[in-house]
């Protein structure tokens, strides 16, 4: 073998760069994000619970959106839904947010920790959060 | 202790029942809890086979008449102002006379009429080139008319601008959020790379709200069913003489216009 060491040392380098993420990342790892619920709206509610349940909406409240969305811009099928002894519009921005008031700590919480961009705020607008 | 055919499917269906059963009893009491939320159409929503619009031009005096249905409308429907003419974005704007009804202008017209600035915006056409080429279907015309947006699904391709003869359709070049001056929170605003126009406030109708530009027209702007022929609409179009914008294209616009005073009408 000619030039061993120059390879020996270029693999250890080369092994070394490519494992660097691992070692780099080991022991800090991210705690498993909560979502927080405790907004004004929320605290108001007789019963405390979404339009599915909490299981169904961690998995499937994106194609849930879709489903809405498609819904009400396509059949025109703008409902009110109501809940917990209030009345809310089947919307994103006029629905869902007016309880989930707190995007930062329901929304981006889980969306950061699973690196997913989605583009709902490039259009809707967020609730404004107070700034404390 | 030998079980025979006829006793073993005897237990074989017993069970099955009950097992079946079983598993109807368990979700019962463990899937049902979250079934409180209650949809409903809401009540006071207006509905209509085909919406349209009259508008009548001689109740268009001021600069003020003009802005007033204007700014109603893009200010609820957050559409921005931008500095660059070029990347301008309207929902409802006027027009000259001769671009309004370019093949039925004439030379020797009234005046007044000649240099009356014309209220447009979408029309809502029956037969809408628009939804016919775009690829997407981000463009789709509704059962009541209404030719709309689902602007998730827009890709900013611009063939419904291209194949619109009413320039009805705006490019996001750039941007919008810095550009709108008071945002409207209930609304959503675009992002850069769509195209978007007038919905005939496809959002006020479904709450029982007639659209922003006809409340604030002050009886300028008639909105009403074309199909009811009991419809306000239907009414004026029977008793006073309307034009349509390029009709010989064929794509049956839902606007209609009255132009000039009562006294020659």
């Amino acid at each position: 073998m000619y030039n061993r060491g120059n390879i020996i040392a270029g693999l250890v380098i080369f092994a070394g760069l490519v494992s660097f993420p691992v070692y780099y990342n080991m022991g800090k790892e991210a705690s498993i994000p909560e979502p927080k619920i405790d907004t004004p709206v929320i605290q108001q509610l007789d019963k405390k619970e979404c339009v599915e349940s909490k299981s169904f909406m961690r998995a499937n409240h994106m194609q849930l959106l879709n489903d809405w969305r498609d819904s009400v811009a396509r059949e025109g099928k703008r409902e009110l839904i109501t809940l917990g002894g209030k009345v809310f519009e089947k919307s994103l921005q006029n629905g869902c947010m007016k309880c989930h008031s707190n995007k930062k700590e329901f929304c981006d919480r889980c969306h950061s920790y699973a690196n997913v961009n989605p583009y709902c705020w490039d259009c809707h607008i967020a609730p404004e959060e107070n700034k404390t | 202790m030998s079980v025979n055919r006829r006793d073993f499917l005897k237990y074989a269906g017993l069970s099955t029942i009950l097992g079946l059963g079983g598993v109807s009893v368990i979700d019962k009491l463990f899937r049902s809890e979250a079934e409180a939320a209650v949809f409903n159409p809401i009540p006071e929503a207006l509905s209509a086979e085909r919406w349209a619009m009259v508008i009548d031009m001689s109740k268009f005096k001021t600069a003020d008449d003009y802005n007033r249905v204007i700014n109603a409308c893009h200010s609820i429907h957050n559409v921005p102002e931008l500095e660059n003419e070029k990347h301008e974005i309207k929902w409802i704007w006027t027009e000259k006379y001769e671009n309004t009804f370019p093949h039925q202008s004439d030379e020797y017209i009234n005046e007044s009429i000649k240099h009356q600035p014309f209220m447009v915006f979408c029309n809502h056409c029956a037969n809408p080139p628009c939804v016919r080429v775009c690829p997407t279907k981000a463009t789709f015309k509704r059962k009541d008319g209404i030719v709309m947006m689902d602007y998730h699904r827009c890709i900013g391709c611009r063939f419904c601008m291209a194949a619109c003869p009413f320039g009805a359709r705006s490019f996001n070049w750039e941007d919008p959020r810095p550009f709108i001056k008071n945002k409207n929170l209930d609304f959503p605003t675009r992002t850069k790379g769509v195209v978007e126009k007038c919905n005939f406030c496809a959002e006020r109708l479904a709450k029982g709200l007639k659209p922003a530009c006809v409340e604030a027209s002050g009886g300028a702007l008639v909105f009403g069913d074309l199909q009811n022929p009991d419809s306000e609409v239907r009414r004026i179009l029977s008793s006073r003489y309307a034009i349509r914008r390029k009709p010989e294209l064929g794509t049956g616009p839902s606007l209609y216009y009255i132009i000039g005073g009562n006294e020659h009408a």
